[in-house]
């Protein structure tokens, strides 16, 4: 390669991915889930086409308690004249009164993000799914190929991944059969923030150090976003500064301590830290692997 | 803001903190046991490149206490429910961690035999290979496989580790036997850069600081190894790039997505279209960053061209001078994954470049016995065989020698029916005789042709040093078949020369073609019912074969005039022997290129054993006989 330096490779490796992605598949779409992965996606997606505009759609699934700061991102990022936002929402598990606070974590992402996507997926007919996990996130998404198959009910199986040699992706499908892309597998957390100050993109606030409500709870600070989440007994609300280093469900999302207002302070707190990304994802220290269980059943 | 981007220059990267650097892709491959998966997780543990929580993961969810301190570096990576249960490695991990030197993406793979597929997987990625070998048990089969499957699907660099050196003693002896029958395993694979290192992946002896138990070897440790190995260098090469995805998106635009595989291209240039005869100037370039008036290989653009022209995603665009090869047969190797066995003929999809196409597998020529190194027979490749093949696409496409244009020369087969990835491979070269073109048979057969002639036609392939009397045998000989009424044509290698072998000298692979199209010629005139006698030195005992290959059993003979080099360089008739002896003339058979004597020819004849009249006129009675009706 004659790339200068790493973002270059990695960026001009997503390029590939992605437009390979367009070329192949017969109905597309990028997961978008208003986070930082998302976001350097849709940037690359739009260089990757220009001047074309975005021939695909976007896709959120809605589980009803993102944090209120998302959702506004999201409705304005869908004026956008290029974007076609589709929100998908499990209405049946919403009327059946699923919620994480109530049936917790695992009960609450199966329904409403697993089922939820397997719902939209077929729904709409996307044969493809583009999305912004990262190899260095977690250790079962680290065996995972760039474009993962998924059999019938959208599962990962884990043990028969097909071969990925060089570029010459096998974008084949066969029926029942639907795809995972992941543009982004090769690249870090701190290549994304990287890219991120470099192409001078704008993400959602709650990734900058505030000042907001924080919720203990176990070893979690949450930050109650409306007034479905309560003090337990014994649990108070304190003011401390924090950002989060991933989105999800506010109530499933754990805050961090954090000095770090803006990309350059992220930087230099992740170059300092001694904790992985995802320890603030409630949902990943259920008992055994429940990222790989996860994604047998269909979850992206 | 992002539809304008191309417009304006990208922004400063002036706020990094540090310089930008390039990235490593390496692979840990070797036998299964030999220490992979912890080795990888030492090296990231001693760089501190494991999070806190991810460390305390390892060491509360362990099975096994086998290990030290309670933490099982190996989990690290093996990171599937499978893996942990069986404490084996099934699929290839990612791990990335970064030095002042640069990014590596570590991809640990598989040491199980059944699990090739994702070691190839984790091998087409990787650049550079820590191959590991268990200090007990020393290079074992599939520490063979795994080399071999390196050097064919482009690992250019191996870093030796001999890993669990804490139980052999830390014998230096031991090192350098397993160092020593390694390098004379890799080689002849004809890698860049070999070096060995003796570790302890449990301890983290020499992996990031020197051990204190083996003083005797002062060489780098694996993370210094891996810090000093080179950047590989591409080639330069003429441009060519593959056609992703043909962008007519936007109104009255028509641009063609793709990566450039090889070389520059600026614009203005001109390109072909392959395959095809089309040519077009280079209107504009679109990047993803950076100029807009040239890019480089490895770079995405969008190229606009000075006129429309049908190209299609598969397509190649190149430079006119690019030796792309466009063909439909082409010498391969293949690596097999799937369970079902590749067998000849079956029909397959290929995936080269961005191009999909079908294939089929028209001969296996051998099949490599890992652990020998042997060229076998095979009739067909079973799952984890890797064999030298020749395809046939049903159509033309461009391509390129892997070697030349790794984008362009590397494949995945692919299952029509489950659409699984079952096999992967690589160009080797082009196939000059194209399947397409069938052979037409007239309506007037050599049996026809035979009886007008009253004669069987026939092919006496006359072989010998230069000066041995070929030519003037065939001579005599013609002369007395003549007499008899008989159609002959001498085909004399000197002659041919002058016309259509004129563009051949006399290096082996001039010699191997000069012999094919001598033989080509005869089975021609064969056809059409002649005895041909051919005078050819044909020094090579692989092309007489092959030469034979072309005709039935009765309608080949030959003849080996042999005449002793003393004796041909004594008549020296042209005064070759002289300026080869001098040096003149260079790769002279029997002086300075060898002749290899045939073994069992139909006559052999002894020039020194008689006249030349006498010796003729018994060979034209013994031909005559063979083709009286």
């Amino acid at each position: 390669m004659t790339h200068s330096s790493h973002l270059d490779e990695l960026e001009a490796e997503s390029t590939y991915i992605l437009r390979e992605t367009m070329a192949c598949f017969r109905r597309p779409v990028l997961l978008y889930s208003m986070g930082k992965d998302s976001t350097v996606l849709l940037h690359l997606l739009r260089k990757a086409v220009f001047p074309a505009r975005l021939p695909c759609p976007l896709l959120h699934i809605d589980t009803g308690w993102k944090f209120r700061q998302m959702i506004a991102w999201r409705d304005q990022l869908a004026s956008e004249p290029d974007i076609d936002l589709i929100v998908h929402m499990n209405t049946q598990a919403v009327d059946a009164g699923i919620s994480p606070l109530v049936h917790g974590g695992t009960q609450h992402t199966y329904h409403m993000k697993t089922l939820a996507l397997r719902q939209a997926m077929d729904l709409h007919g996307f044969d493809a799914a583009i999305g912004g996990a990262r190899r260095d996130e977690e250790p079962s998404r680290a065996k995972e190929r760039v474009f993962s198959l998924r059999g019938q009910g959208h599962a990962w199986n884990p043990r028969e991944q097909r071969p990925e040699l060089w570029h010459a992706y096998n974008t084949t499908l066969r029926e029942g059969q639907s795809m995972r892309v992941f543009p982004l597998s090769n690249w870090t957390e701190s290549d994304v923030w990287t890219y991120i100050r470099n192409e001078n993109l704008d993400v959602v606030p709650l990734y900058f150090a505030e000042t907001r409500p924080v919720l203990c709870r176990g070893d979690s600070l949450l930050v109650p976003d409306d007034d479905r989440l309560v003090p337990g007994h014994g649990e108070t609300i304190t003011q401390r500064r924090v950002r989060f280093r991933t989105l999800g469900c506010y109530p499933l999302t754990s805050a961090i301590d954090s000095e770090a207002t803006d990309i350059e302070g992220i930087l230099a707190e992740l170059a300092a830290s001694r904790l992985s990304e995802r320890q603030g994802r409630l949902i990943d220290h259920a008992p055994g692997d429940s990222m790989e269980a996860k994604k047998r059943e269909g979850y992206f | 803001m992002a539809l304008t981007m191309m417009t304006t220059p990208p922004p400063e990267t002036g706020g990094d903190t540090r310089p930008a650097i390039p990235m490593m892709r390496v692979i840990a491959c070797g036998s299964v046991d030999d220490g992979k998966s912890t080795l990888l997780g030492r090296l990231l543990h001693d760089t501190g490149n494991i999070p806190h929580d991810r460390l305390a993961s390892l060491a509360n969810t362990s099975t096994t206490d086998m290990h030290d301190a309670g933490i099982d570096l190996s989990r690290l990576a093996d990171g599937l429910q499978a893996e942990r249960e069986q404490a084996i490695t099934i699929d290839v991990a990612h791990l990335y961690f970064e030095t002042m030197q640069r990014r590596y993406i570590l991809m640990d793979c598989p040491g199980h035999e059944q699990y090739t597929r994702n070691m190839v997987t984790g091998a087409t990625a990787a650049s550079l290979a820590i191959v590991l070998v268990d200090a007990r048990g020393g290079i074992k089969p599939q520490t063979r496989r795994h080399l071999t499957l390196c050097a064919l699907f482009g690992v250019r660099q191996v870093i030796l580790a001999v890993n669990k050196m804490d139980s052999t003693g830390y014998d230096e002896g031991i090192y350098r036997d397993i160092v020593h029958s390694f390098m004379q395993l890799a080689t002849p694979l004809g890698f860049d850069a070999m070096h060995g290192v003796p570790v302890v992946a449990t301890q983290g002896d020499n992996i990031v600081s020197r051990s204190k138990t083996m003083p005797w070897f002062d060489g780098p440790v694996l993370a210094e190894l891996l810090d000093s190995m080179p950047d590989p260098v591409p080639a330069t090469r003429h441009f060519s790039m593959p056609v992703q995805w043909v962008n007519r998106l936007a109104p009255g635009f028509r641009g063609y997505a793709g990566t450039v595989a090889s070389g520059s291209v600026r614009v203005g240039d001109t390109v072909c279209i392959l395959p095809g005869t089309e040519r077009a100037t280079v209107r504009d370039i679109i990047p993803i960053r950076g100029d807009r008036d040239s890019a480089m290989q490895g770079d995405p653009v969008t190229l606009l061209l000075d006129r429309d022209i049908d190209i299609a995603r598969g397509n190649v665009l190149a430079a006119p001078a690019s030796p792309v090869l466009v063909a439909d047969r082409f010498a391969v190797h293949i690596a097999w994954f799937d369970d079902k066995p590749l067998l000849p003929q079956r029909t397959y999809q290929i995936k080269i470049g961005t191009r999909l196409a079908s294939m089929r597998v028209t001969a296996i020529r051998h099949k490599v016995d890992v652990v020998s190194g042997a060229s076998l027979p095979a009739s067909h490749l079973e799952a984890q065989d890797i064999g030298r093949c020749d395809i046939e696409t049903d159509e033309v496409m461009a391509c390129e020698a892997f070697a030349s244009v790794p984008v362009l020369g590397g494949f995945a087969i692919i299952d029509r029916s489950s659409g699984a990835t079952v096999g992967g491979g690589t160009i080797l070269s082009a196939l000059r005789r194209s399947a397409n073109v069938r052979w037409h048979d007239g309506l007037i057969g050599p049996d026809d042709r035979a009886t007008m002639k009253q004669q069987r036609p026939l092919c006496v392939w006359m072989t010998g040093l230069s000066g041995a009397g070929k030519s003037t045998l065939a001579s005599l000989v013609e002369q007395q078949l003549a007499r008899n009424g008989r159609h002959t044509y001498v085909l004399d290698g000197d002659n041919l020369r002058h016309g259509l072998n004129g563009d051949l000298g006399f290096t082996k692979e001039h010699r191997i073609e000069n012999v094919r199209r001598i033989a080509e010629v005869a089975r021609l005139m064969v056809d059409a019912g002649l005895v041909v006698l051919v005078c050819a030195i044909s020094p090579f005992a692989d092309d007489r074969a092959f030469a034979r290959s072309l005709f039935g059993n009765e309608q080949f003979m030959e003849v080996f005039v042999d005449t002793p080099l003393a004796e041909c360089e004594r008549r020296d008739p042209k005064g070759l022997y002289r300026k080869a002896r001098d040096g003149v003339i260079p790769h002279f058979t029997g002086i300075d290129a060898p002749y290899e004597t045939p073994l069992s020819p139909e006559i052999h004849i002894r020039t020194l054993s008689g006249a030349a009249e006498d010796i003729a006129a018994s060979l034209a009675g013994q031909i005559d006989r063979k083709i009286c009706q």
